[in-house]
């Protein structure tokens, strides 16, 4: 970074100082803020957080009215289908936030993150405002970290509003208490409810590669809407080769692989195998896009 | 045109680096790329640095390590131990696990009852993962990992659970505190009885020699070669690695005949000779799930696809459970050979064998009709089923033989059919003989 101190222009950390009067780190936690609060304030976002909370109160009712009459849900035998954990979730309401993370995970929560963090080079670009940000004097690295960095609290907040929704719903329609592990053991409450936390930072942490993919394909256009439509589009791609058996050599590469491990996570002992392979491959993606986004960023000629 | 003077004078200021904006552009794109190669190089490099190292172990003689895998006494275990199997089978799913089963059923000298538990099964085919856990006679656990969901048996005193956290269903069984010694006698379940077995096998048609060192789940390990001396098997060559400190075998190669991938790796990934938590055995039904006892099972027949009866699910459970885990599931895949090159006489009722040693093939005798023949069925049924194997005629009449990269399996047309881990000439060299 201290490269792009250099590179920014002289008069400008003149006008850091002079418009913030503060030094430059907490500029640079100003801009994150300022940056949040756009974020978070645009109808869009709130739109697509709505929906991710709807995803649990549905999958909630759903099952509630399934198992109405006392029945129980996913009576069709062992190949039971629907999403992982369906099954428990009318004996133990903690369970509706593990399946609601397993059904938003591999599509409704990396497409908010598409939008997103496409639209964040990008969105700025097409409405003009891009030049605007970079005559503030935060350099061009620092406004991208500032952009991944926003990216990433949506991630977080994306996962916790599917999670605290899922046990809302949980809570209210079904029993809760001690539940069993996947693995036949007991574990209490308090202790399921801190792997349900530990679960969602996984979730939320597995979303860390679709958004710096979707950051550099952001700084690769001047269009919102088709960085977005690219990302989204990536991400469909990746998930549909991951189904195809022909291509299990590359499979453990993709960033969606392992995405599913945080199951492994309600098993007792835990098995991390998959679960430190899936943040490996999530580091991986952040740096290696990470660092193509800077290097197009901060070589690219600002047009709009 | 302000925009464009920003912009201009940033670039203005950009240039003060000396470098042409071209290669400088050039430069910033090195570092993802030195980021992928990093990473490519670590990917590559470091599983093979951290194989290069065989322990380095005093020598020790076949027979020295079959004694060591005798005194063995490993009450107390946990880990996870990766099975890959790959019999060459058509992906069929059901049909193709069945076949599986079927063999591996009659393999193990349980012809009665052809149908085991759908779960245990599954590891016929493709790359599983499973955790086991012991503490003693009486304590035993066995999880098959699968995505999201696991299937447990646990053995805890005198009860069994199954349980399949995917449907939410358990299965219960009891089992007598002080149990097993009938099965055992059936396959060689100890690490004792293996290794008198395996002495006994090594004049007469095998080989057994130590193969170096290698290091499996952490552990340094001597490697057992067990190699047949005849030709006619399809079995290339067996290798245990056997624990140097505990005689414990921890990783179960078989390779076959014609070359390529092992037919089954089994081996500990992960291992741990402390003590299991007592809690890992506690089983209580979760609330709401859905608890089939034995007794009600055996009136339904097993219904659902969970363990199908009492007998097959503890036979299952004592053969996964035997010390020697690893070897005792390629007992029970190439059950008729191993069972017979021993010169152990098929149990009652059992099916008939002929030849000896690796070559030995069992016969059973369905006295239906055999394999109808495609053209019978008709149809695209009928291609199916004349694809799935390869007509052969001999002193015997004429029959279809079954292959896979292990065992083949030979139907004739009166109904006989012959299995064994042999090839196919072998095979009908056995039905020309049983005429």
């Amino acid at each position: 970074m201290s490269q792009d101190e250099a590179v920014l222009p002289g008069g400008a950390i003149e006008g850091a100082r002079k418009a913030g009067g503060k030094v430059n780190p907490l500029w640079t936690f100003g801009l994150l803020r300022s940056e949040l609060l756009t974020t978070f304030r645009r109808w869009r976002t709130l739109a697509l957080l709505a929906v991710l909370a709807a995803v649990p109160i549905l999958v909630g009712i759903a099952v509630k009215i399934e198992t109405g009459d006392g029945g129980s849900m996913g009576g069709g035998g062992p190949q039971g289908g629907g999403p992982a954990f369906i099954s428990q979730i009318t004996n133990n309401g903690l369970f509706l936030v593990f399946t609601a993370l397993a059904a938003t995970l591999p599509f409704f929560l990396p497409m908010a993150i598409g939008v997103i963090a496409g639209d964040a080079i990008a969105g700025e670009a097409n409405a003009g405002t891009l030049r605007y940000l970079l005559v503030a004097p935060a350099g061009r690295s620092r406004l991208l970290l500032t952009k991944y960095a926003t990216t990433m609290a949506f991630c977080l907040v994306a996962t916790l509003v599917v999670a605290i929704s899922a046990l809302t719903v949980g809570a209210l329609l079904f029993p809760l208490g001690e539940l069993t592990t996947i693995s036949g053991t007991r574990i209490s409450f308090a202790e399921g409810l801190g792997r349900a936390l530990l679960i969602a930072l996984v979730v939320a942490a597995s979303l860390i590669g679709v958004a710096a993919l979707g950051l550099f394909v952001s700084t690769l256009t001047n269009s919102g809407i088709a960085a977005m439509a690219t990302t989204v589009g990536l991400l469909i791609t990746v998930q549909i080769l991951d189904q195809i058996p022909q291509l299990h050599a590359l499979q453990p590469y993709f960033f969606s692989h392992y995405w599913l491990s945080f199951a492994d996570l309600m098993r007792e002992p835990v098995y991390w195998d998959d679960l430190v392979k899936n943040l490996g491959i999530q580091g991986l993606y952040a740096a290696v896009f990470g660092s193509a986004a800077w290097a197009r960023f901060t070589t690219r000629d600002i047009t709009a | 045109m302000a925009p464009y003077e920003s912009d201009d004078s940033t670039t203005a200021v950009e240039g003060v680096d000396d470098l042409p904006s071209g290669r400088r552009k050039a430069a910033r794109y090195v570092v993802p790329v030195t980021v992928v190669g990093v990473a490519a190089a670590t990917i590559g490099l470091v599983p093979a640095i951290a194989d290069s190292g065989d322990p380095d172990l005093p020598k020790i003689t076949a027979e020295q390590l079959i004694e060591k895998i005798a005194q063995s006494d490993v009450e107390q275990l946990s880990g996870t131990v990766k099975i890959s199997t790959d019999l060459g089978l058509p992906d069929l799913g059901g049909l193709g696990a069945g076949f599986a089963s079927g063999a591996m059923a009659s393999g193990s000298g349980d012809g009665s009852s052809a149908d085991p538990s759908a779960k245990l099964t599954e590891l016929a085919s493709g790359t599983h993962t499973l955790r086991v856990a012991m503490d003693g006679e009486n304590k035993q656990k066995l999880s098959l990992l699968e995505n999201a969901s696991e299937y447990s048996l646990i053995h805890n005193g005198k009860d069994v659970w199954g349980y399949d956290s995917k449907s939410n269903e358990v299965f219960h069984g009891t089992a007598e505190e002080a149990k097993g010694g009938q099965e055992k006698e059936d396959v060689p379940a100890t690490p004792k009885d293996f290794a008198e077995e395996a002495l006994k096998a090594v004049d007469d048609t095998t080989s057994v020699t130590v193969d170096g060192t290698a290091q499996v789940a952490g552990r340094d390990a001597y490697r057992l070669l067990i190699k047949p001396k005849q030709s006619g098997t399809t079995v290339g060559a067996i290798t245990v690695a056997v624990d140097a400190k505990t005689g414990m075998p921890l990783k179960f190669t078989l390779t076959p005949s014609s070359g390529g991938a092992a037919v089954i790796d089994a081996g500990f990934t992960q291992v741990s000779f402390a003590k299991p938590a007592a809690s890992t055995f506690d089983f209580t039904p979760p609330k709401g799930a859905k608890v089939t006892e034995e007794d009600e099972l055996e009136g339904k027949g097993g219904e659902h696809g969970a363990p199908k009866s009492e007998d097959e699910l503890r036979k299952e459970f004592e053969k996964e459970f035997g010390k020697d885990f690893d070897k005792d599931f390629g007992m029970e895949l190439d059950g008729p050979k191993a069972g017979d090159k021993t010169g152990k006489v098929a149990p009652e009722g059992g099916p008939e064998v002929i030849g000896e040693g690796w070559n030995s093939v069992a016969v059973f005798d369905t006295g239906g009709e055999g394999v109808p023949s495609g053209a019978e069925v008709g149809g695209e049924m009928g291609g199916f089923l004349d694809s799935l194997g390869d007509k052969v005629t001999g002193k015997f009449g004429s029959g279809t033989v079954f292959k896979t990269r292990l065992i083949n399996a030979l139907i004739t047309d009166d109904g006989k059919v012959y299995v064994g881990a042999v090839d196919k000439d072998a095979l009908v060299k056995a039905a020309d003989s049983g005429k």
